[in-house]
């Protein structure tokens, strides 16, 4: 991908706590500015990892991770608050604040980081609200609303104010297929009007597959494969095989990693001693 | 044999080692909610909003408990007080007794369970929803958006919720000893004015509901603030509040209670 890098991560090695395993391991990729990458995996492969790396709510053991050329490695609080002004984040079940309504959510980065009037805090959030299709819910509470609903209204609070880089951590897990298509075709067409850049963390390779540029795909911590959508249909990898197209049988095993099954229930010989 | 032994003494210092840790984590929490109120005090309205739910929606239940403690007093101070021909001093015993103790005290524990609990409940809620997360990445401080306004919000609820349950119980036993029993009204009024000491008495009792405030909402925040971020973590953590704030206050009595004695004397 030889255009020019909104966010860099370099060889980012990171573990929860020093001396334990390591969640991921020289793990380097560029997402190019206006593009819309998805970084795959399996449950507990590292990819949400990463985006809180890449979000700055986690630094790196080691390596560093770049966003428009500043390092994120030792920022101060002050600069990276500054950063995420223009970032926008859509959680897995889209974190809204469960005491305001889908107006206040949606008006709540608008009225803490502008001093815009409550007339025009209005008509940016009707704006946004009519561009996910959710301006006629604008009085309801997060808990009337469905899950495709609910992130729909996420969406909207996320590209509030038109932020430079987008992050999404599963938006399509628990959704029927017309939520997840409406919110896939959301996210494409708005990073398009935006002119911003996207990353998405999924597992689902349908949905994920039709929107994004580019994917990276993420085993055990590290990076095992990359290329376009096609190229990840196409490949031979076995562990890309194996994950687009849901085999049972690959390199990723059925079994959790456990001591011989005839050992735990006591046929081996010695077994019942243990 | 050895083992057997070891075990409970590891258990023991399992638990001295993850209290003081503890301990250590809600000081520096502490500090760390006193320079995020910047926020709070320069948008005061969103410590009001807390006071309201906090504050004016544990009125009920102080209201209608400062009554009862305030009736059960009158009856006990008289049947105690009639031994010594001494009745008309009923309204001093519950006045020095709610201004003093109960009142402090016992409000603080009302509002330990009825408002601690629910913000540990509510904060370890948005914990587990991500709103916390979504606030951060909002680049917008939790500790100054969610945690400070409830914590100045309590300092300020609790002086004023104990102050409501002494009125209210000074009048329940007004009710019981004047209306119902037959002590003299004067009697009743003046000896409680002649005394019952300002200074002494009444700020002593303000500053105690002050310093519970503290410690109740700084655990409460605390607690939801650090807990795991799933049902039964929320669970524990608001059995913790109650629990750790119902002993700091008996606690913190004793040692305020000495010191103004001493104080006094």
């Amino acid at each position: 991908m030889p255009e020019e890098a909104l966010v860099d991560v370099r060889s980012v090695n990171f573990s929860y706590a020093a001396g334990r395993r390591a969640v991921l391991e020289g793990v380097t990729l560029k997402v190019p500015r206006g593009r819309m990458v998805a970084i795959m995996g399996a449950s507990g492969s590292g990819k949400t990892t990463l985006l809180r790396l890449i979000g700055g709510q986690l630094r790196p053991t080691d390596g560093d991770v770049r966003i428009a050329g500043r390092s994120l490695r030792l920022m101060e609080p002050g600069r990276l608050y500054d950063l995420r002004r223009r970032m926008g984040m859509l959680f897995q079940f889209g974190a809204l604040f469960t005491d305001m309504s889908v107006f206040e959510n949606v008006a709540f980065p608008v009225r803490e980081h502008t001093g815009l009037p409550e007339r025009i805090v209005r008509d940016l959030v009707l704006m946004k609200l009519e561009a996910v299709g959710m301006r006629g819910a604008q009085r309801l509470m997060p808990a009337e609303l469905s899950g495709g609903m609910a992130r729909r209204v996420a969406l909207a609070r996320a590209v509030v104010l038109d932020p430079l880089l987008v992050m999404y951590d599963e938006p399509f897990a628990g959704l029927d297929p017309i939520a997840m298509a409406v919110i896939g075709e959301l996210m494409r067409k708005l990073n398009d009007a935006l002119g911003a850049t996207s990353i998405v963390v999924s597992h689902d390779v349908v949905e994920c597959l039709r929107i994004v540029d580019y994917v990276y795909l993420v085993a055990d911590g590290a990076i095992v494969a990359e290329g376009t959508p096609e190229a990840m249909r196409r490949s031979d990898v076995p562990y890309v095989r194996q994950f687009v197209q849901g085999a049972l049988e690959g390199p990723v095993p059925f079994h959790y990693p456990a001591h011989p099954y005839e050992h735990d229930v006591r046929l081996a010989p010695g077994a019942g001693h243990a | 044999m050895l083992e057997r032994a070891r075990r409970p003494v590891q258990a023991l210092g399992h638990r001295v080692i993850d209290g003081v840790w503890r301990t250590g984590s809600m000081a520096r929490f502490f500090a760390l909610v006193l320079a995020s109120s910047g926020t709070s005090l320069q948008r005061f309205r969103l410590v009001m909003r807390e006071v309201y739910f906090s504050g004016v929606l544990s009125l009920v239940i102080i209201v209608v408990s400062g009554l009862f403690v305030g009736m059960v007093l009158g009856l006990q101070g008289y049947e105690t007080l009639q031994k010594y021909g001494a009745t008309e001093s009923i309204g001093v015993l519950v006045a020095l007794s709610l201004v003093r103790e109960l009142g402090p005290v016992v409000a603080a524990l009302l509002f330990a369970s009825r408002a601690g609990s629910a913000i540990t409940a509510e904060i370890g809620l948005m914990k587990v929803t991500e709103q916390l997360s979504a606030m951060d990445m909002m680049a917008v401080s939790p500790m100054s958006r969610v945690i400070a306004p409830r914590f100045w919000a309590g300092v300020i609820s609790m002086p004023m919720l104990a102050a409501l349950f002494e009125c209210m119980g000074v009048f329940g036993g007004y009710i019981v000893a004047v209306v119902l029993i037959g002590v003299d009204n004067g009697a009743f009024w003046s000896q409680m004015q002649s005394s019952v000491d300002f200074r002494y008495d009444v700020l002593n009792g303000m500053v105690k509901s002050f310093v519970f405030g503290i410690a109740i909402t700084v655990i409460a925040t605390f607690e939801g603030y650090d807990a795991p971020p799933t049902a039964e973590g929320v669970s524990r953590a608001t059995t913790r509040t109650v629990v750790s704030s119902a002993l700091t206050i008996l606690a913190l009595d004793l040692i305020l209670t000495s010191l103004m004695l001493r104080g006094g004397t």
